[in-house]
């Protein structure tokens, strides 16, 4: 009865759209237009022949459309090493942010001890420490424990640093589990890491789902440590240091680029599209905490 | 209150409490503790490279030219500049587009919102490659559509490459990137106004106007507070896109902090590591200024509420 009557209201609502919706509706459509049109033609440049980039104006639609640029990004820009080496980067970066956060979010949360108003208050404090600042040491340190050119050594870096969203994320959610859960556990003879990996752990999956969007995000984007890290091993580069190199090489290859820029960024589009409830948390998070 | 969840036992597992923290402690210690104190000495040195061996402490002669050499002044006025220009643009348009999104009959939110949000989710060393080719003043859609449209002045210009427009420009990419972030701050605190609050306005005859003016407009600013701050702090790193887009040029035009640093440290043919490296110092002292404030101007807007 009462679902009726509102589906009733629904229809007849949708029947006439007042002036206000249709004009939002149409503002909104054409900044978003503004907004993607950089997509549409990287897309559109991508089946083109450079020449046809060059001579085609403003129009979108390829002539003649060929897929040769992704191949040449793909394999001859050696786009399929570096794609390779972001997923691998990526993948390990997130593994050891979940495993660290998680773990100190676990204590910091359930236990009062020595130590732990300096611990929270230092992450606090150099949280927005901007990574230019620590570069140069950051760099020279790997040097020297041989850790610079290498695999490891960038994982290390993009894993390393506060990580304070996402401890305080872990350590907020774990704040909020009633302890009885543990306690409960504790009687039934579990130990430490029992009571945590057993039965604390599993209880997380949409912070960690979030930290894993996070850290996804951050790593697979980030710029600034995989381009010193890899200054003199290029076959360790990842995609943005890539994208960096193939577009300042001798021959311009207007349309391999774009190929290759629509390949590195179509897995995070595809990760925002089936997860974009855990984008917009660990967003909004920056300002709610 | 702060609610009291520790686990009450006759003894702290200490062996795994320390475990625990181990992982974080160590690469917490590595990756930025000592960092900030390895830059403050290295400022403080005459080391040139990666590779120098007799490093003498010098004091603060490198401040002390650092002041005195009108390319780091440069990069401190660029990046003031970039902040007047990009962050009221980033925080009025997308404070403007959020209402319209979170208006109740806005059709298509989902959409548009995923519209806004593809530059953020694109790293910015490819937005950096696209727009080089969208700017360019012989093929790009954007000096073909200014010839079309007769704005002469500027049908021809390079818009990165040149002087006057390079910085504007950059700007522009750089809200045409991040607006979707803000965006979604903005949506989330207008989402934490609750919905009682509009129907008891509402049911008192208050219009759109009034009812933004009245109950959302208080409601906000403490969320405002913090969203300028973080915009304010996103604008002073706009490293990433400054490299590709420009590298800083054309003659230094678009060279803001990070990009000196990194010119110095990374780029030049003869480094100067210590040199740079006094920028760092001087640049994280001012970035943590700023979030002082920002704890003063919460503090006090806490206090104003009260």
């Amino acid at each position: 009865m009462n679902s009726k009557m509102s589906t009733a209201i629904g229809i007849s609502r949708r029947k006439r759209p007042s002036a206000g919706v249709v004009i939002s509706f149409i503002l909104l459509l054409g900044l978003a237009l503004l907004w993607v049109y950089p997509f549409i033609w990287m897309f559109s440049a991508s089946f083109k022949s450079n020449q046809a980039i060059l001579s085609d104006g403003l129009r979108l639609l390829p002539r003649e459309p060929t897929f040769s640029a992704y191949g040449r990004a793909w394999n001859e820009a050696h786009f399929n090493v570096y794609f390779l080496n972001s997923v691998i980067t990526t993948a390990a970066t997130i593994v050891i942010v979940v495993l660290r956060c998680s773990t100190s979010g676990y204590v910091l949360a359930m236990y009062d001890f020595r130590g732990k108003k300096l611990i929270e208050a230092m992450l606090i404090v150099t949280f927005f420490i901007p990574t230019g600042t620590m570069l140069i040491p950051t760099v020279l340190m790997s040097k020297n424990m041989g850790l610079l050119n290498t695999r490891i050594g960038l994982i290390l870096a993009l894993a390393g640093g506060g990580q304070v969203a996402s401890t305080f994320m872990y350590k907020g959610f774990f704040q909020q589990t009633p302890r009885e859960l543990v306690e409960a556990g504790e009687i039934d003879g579990a130990g430490f890491l029992r009571c945590f990996l057993s039965i604390m752990l599993p209880l997380t999956g949409p912070i960690t789902a979030t930290t894993v969007i996070l850290t996804f995000m951050g790593a697979w984007n980030n710029f600034m440590l995989p381009l010193v890290f890899t200054f003199s091993n290029a076959a360790l580069r990842t995609l943005p240091v890539g994208m960096m190199v193939f577009s300042k090489g001798d021959m311009v290859d207007y349309s391999g680029q774009c190929a290759a820029a629509l390949l590195s960024i179509a897995p995070i589009v595809l990760a925002y599209v089936f997860c974009q409830k855990y984008f917009v948390s660990g967003i909004a998070g920056a300002i709610k905490s | 209150m702060k609610r009291i969840n520790t686990l009450k036992r006759h003894r702290t597992p200490y062996g795994w409490i320390y475990l625990f923290l181990a992982p974080t402690l160590i690469l917490f210690s590595m990756y930025t503790l000592y960092p900030i104190g390895a830059t403050v000495w290295y400022s403080l040195t005459n080391m040139r490279s990666f590779t120098s061996r007799n490093i003498a402490f010098v004091g603060l002669a490198n401040y002390r030219a650092l002041f005195a050499d009108s390319q780091f002044l440069n990069s401190l006025s660029v990046t003031g500049r970039f902040l007047l220009m990009a962050v009221p643009a980033r925080f009025v348009l997308s404070l403007l587009l959020a209402l319209l999104l979170n208006w109740k009959r806005c059709m298509g939110k989902t959409f548009f919102r995923t519209m806004f949000f593809l530059p953020v989710l694109t790293t910015s060393a490819i937005i950096g490659v696209v727009f080089i080719m969208i700017l360019d003043p012989t093929m790009g859609p954007v000096n073909i559509i200014l010839n079309r449209l007769n704005i002469q002045s500027l049908a021809s210009v390079s818009l990165l490459g040149n002087f006057n427009t390079a910085l504007p420009t950059t700007a522009i990419v750089w809200v045409w990137k991040w607006l979707g972030n803000s965006l979604i701050y903005w949506i989330a605190s207008l989402q934490s106004v609750p919905d009682e609050l509009y129907e008891a306005a509402r049911i008192d005859g208050a219009n759109s106007w009034q009812l933004f003016k009245s109950i959302v407009v208080p409601l906000l600013i403490p969320f405002a507070v913090i969203i300028l701050i973080l915009t304010v702090s996103d604008a002073i790193r706009v490293f990433n896109l400054m490299l590709t887009l420009t590298n800083g040029g054309p003659f230094f035009a678009t060279e803001t902090v990070e990009v000196f640093i990194y010119r110095h440290a990374f780029q030049a043919s003869s480094p100067r590591m210590a040199y740079a490296s006094a920028a760092a110092a001087v640049f994280g002292f001012a970035f943590m200024m700023i979030v002082v404030i920002q704890r003063i101007a919460n503090a006090a807007v806490k206090r104003g509420e009260q």
